[in-house]
């Protein structure tokens, strides 16, 4: 709209395309490894919780306990059976997709339906060798990155928000311009804006973290070996809800994440996490 | 250029290829053995690593009376139909004795009252089992480690299997009996009891009656119920489908430390 008023008061150049290097190698790589991770702890994930669909805080919980998330399965009138979530004392029927769904054809009680898991269908010792397989490369995969980060300065130079980002009529700003889909243009886009920049922190220095030691907490092994993680967590009961709910969280982040990556160029953005290049508008004459 | 730009596009198509196989077929590529046994290379990773960082026999949390569970959930076999069992069952247990043989030196044939007229250990404990629900019970019961010591180990031993008397999946060879094993790490562990009370009182039958193992630094399905028998061997690979446990041979971990 006002493109031409600006042309004219810069004068000098056009506004020119140029490719930028936005992500190095090992970010390249890390990042595309976590995708593959994700996916599969995911829904092998989903399978082991499939196994006792309700979550517990503190250090016990079974069938005889109170739980503040069930997945459940009842008759109802016609004694057909009905999926059912229960948060604390609050029931949503959701038969088809949590609590029963069709399982060759019949409804059956299942946490989460079967195209969400791995494998489809019902086997826990099957999701949980590839739940361990990947959580172990997931564990690698992130230390590497972290390794990374710090010493090539990943992290100071492009994750942590700079000051002028964090001032809250910046953050209002971009805030704003999300809200209406309207990214960063030209030298601005160099950088990330700070609200990627605090999601990125978030996921790499918060979720992902809670993920792999709320994971270490379930296991009676590792809660002989490092009894604080237990102490962390307030239960190992508490740790596998937390773990759950971290997961929902991260789904949420990737879901995001996504829609923002549709919205601001499929092609730059999946161009540049391939091969490293990003390109962006830009009115520097040609060096 | 062009040929850059082909590369770059075949390393991109294989890449996504590799990620909708890795995501979309799984299930049917479980099945072929190649992938399973890439896949169990993490249950030894795993198993190194707990090994190395337990090592110095770190104990399994213990609790207090106060954190025990209200109800302690009963799962898998609630009450054998064997009828040997049941015959035992009905005089009390009197008749029944745990034998203890294979490579020892003196095989055992221990009564109740023999047991318990050993020195006990009783600790409050987090039983986790592998569906992701716990329970905290209180177990009385003699180490293992004395019984092992009796009995004496011969040369070359480096499992004990436990025999029970609970047939949980009915087959026609027999090859549904519940059966565990453990190596001698987790068998000379302080906290590796041979149950036979349970929050105070005899054990239930829900719950192993007369004598059940607690190895607590893994998983549920360890815990042997119903005891009859400890064979110490050098390998199980003999025993059923060879993997070393009713739930092993059906696809869990042998080590359940996760």
């Amino acid at each position: 709209m006002d493109s031409g008023d600006r042309k004219a008061a810069d004068g000098a150049t056009q506004p020119r395309r140029v490719l930028v290097r936005r992500h190095s190698g090992t970010v390249r790589v890390t990042h595309w490894v976590n995708v593959l991770c994700f996916g599969i702890l995911l829904m092998s994930g989903l399978q082991i919780f499939n196994a006792h669909p309700e979550l517990y805080w503190g250090h016990y919980g079974a069938d005889a306990d109170w739980s503040f998330l069930a997945l459940e399965a009842k008759r109802g009138e016609g004694g057909a059976i009905e999926g059912v979530t229960r948060i604390g004392a609050l029931e949503i029927p959701t038969t088809g997709v949590l609590g029963a769904s069709k399982v060759n054809g019949e409804i059956r009680p299942r946490g989460f339906p079967n195209v969400a898991t791995l494998p489809g269908f019902r086997d826990l010792a099957e999701g949980r060798r590839w739940h361990f397989f990947f959580a172990w490369l997931f564990v690698i995969n992130g230390f590497a990155y972290l390794v990374y980060g710090f010493l090539a300065g990943h992290f100071r130079r492009d994750l942590a928000p700079s000051r002028d980002q964090l001032t809250p009529r910046h953050l209002w700003h971009e805030i704003a311009t999300h809200a209406r889909l309207r990214f960063p243009k030209g030298e601005e886009a160099r950088r990330y804006n700070a609200l990627q920049k605090l999601a990125y922190c978030g996921v790499a220095f918060v979720l992902l973290p809670v993920m792999v030691l709320t994971g270490l907490t379930m296991s009676p092994g590792m809660d002989a070996a490092l009894p604080w993680l237990v102490d962390l967590f307030g239960g190992r009961q508490s740790a596998r809800s937390l773990h759950f709910i971290a997961a929902t969280l991260l789904v949420l982040f990737v879901v995001i994440h996504l829609a923002m990556v549709f919205a601001s160029g499929l092609f730059n953005n999946l161009r540049s996490m391939i091969t490293g290049r990003y390109a962006i508008e830009t009115r520097e004459p040609k060096s | 250029m062009t040929i850059r730009i082909d590369r770059r596009r075949l390393l991109t198509g294989a890449g996504v290829t590799a990620a909708a196989a890795a995501l979309s077929a799984c299930a049917p590529l479980s099945a072929s053995d190649g992938i399973r046994s890439v896949l169990d290379m993490a249950e030894q990773l795993t198993m190194r690593a707990q090994r190395l960082l337990l090592s110095g026999d770190a104990l399994a949390r213990e609790f207090t009376e106060a954190d025990l569970s209200p109800v302690f959930k009963s799962n898998g076999t609630h009450n054998p139909d064997d009828e040997a069992y049941q015959r035992l069952a009905e005089g009390g247990f009197a008749d029944w004795r745990l034998q203890v043989d294979g490579m020892v030196e003196r095989p055992l044939s221990l009564s109740l009252a023999d047991l318990r007229a050993m020195p006990a250990r009783t600790q409050i404990t987090r039983h986790d089992c592998v569906e992701g629900w716990s329970a905290i019970g209180k177990w009385t019961g003699v180490p293992l480690a004395l019984v092992l010591k009796a009995a004496g180990l011969r040369p070359g031993a480096r499992y004990v299997v436990f025999h029970c008397a609970d047939e949980y999946e009915k087959t026609l060879d027999g090859s549904g009996r519940y059966y565990e094993s453990i190596d001698l790490v987790d068998a000379f562990h302080p906290q590796t009891i041979l149950a036979y009370g349970m929050n105070g009182r005899d054990l239930p039958i829900a719950h192993g009656a007369p004598l059940r193992l607690r190895v607590e630094r893994q998983l549920g399905y360890k815990q042997a119920k119903y005891l009859m028998r400890l064979e110490i061997v050098d390998s199980f690979a003999r025993f059923y489908r060879g993997k070393g446990g009713f739930w092993e041979d059906r696809g869990y971990e042998w080590y359940a430390g996760i």
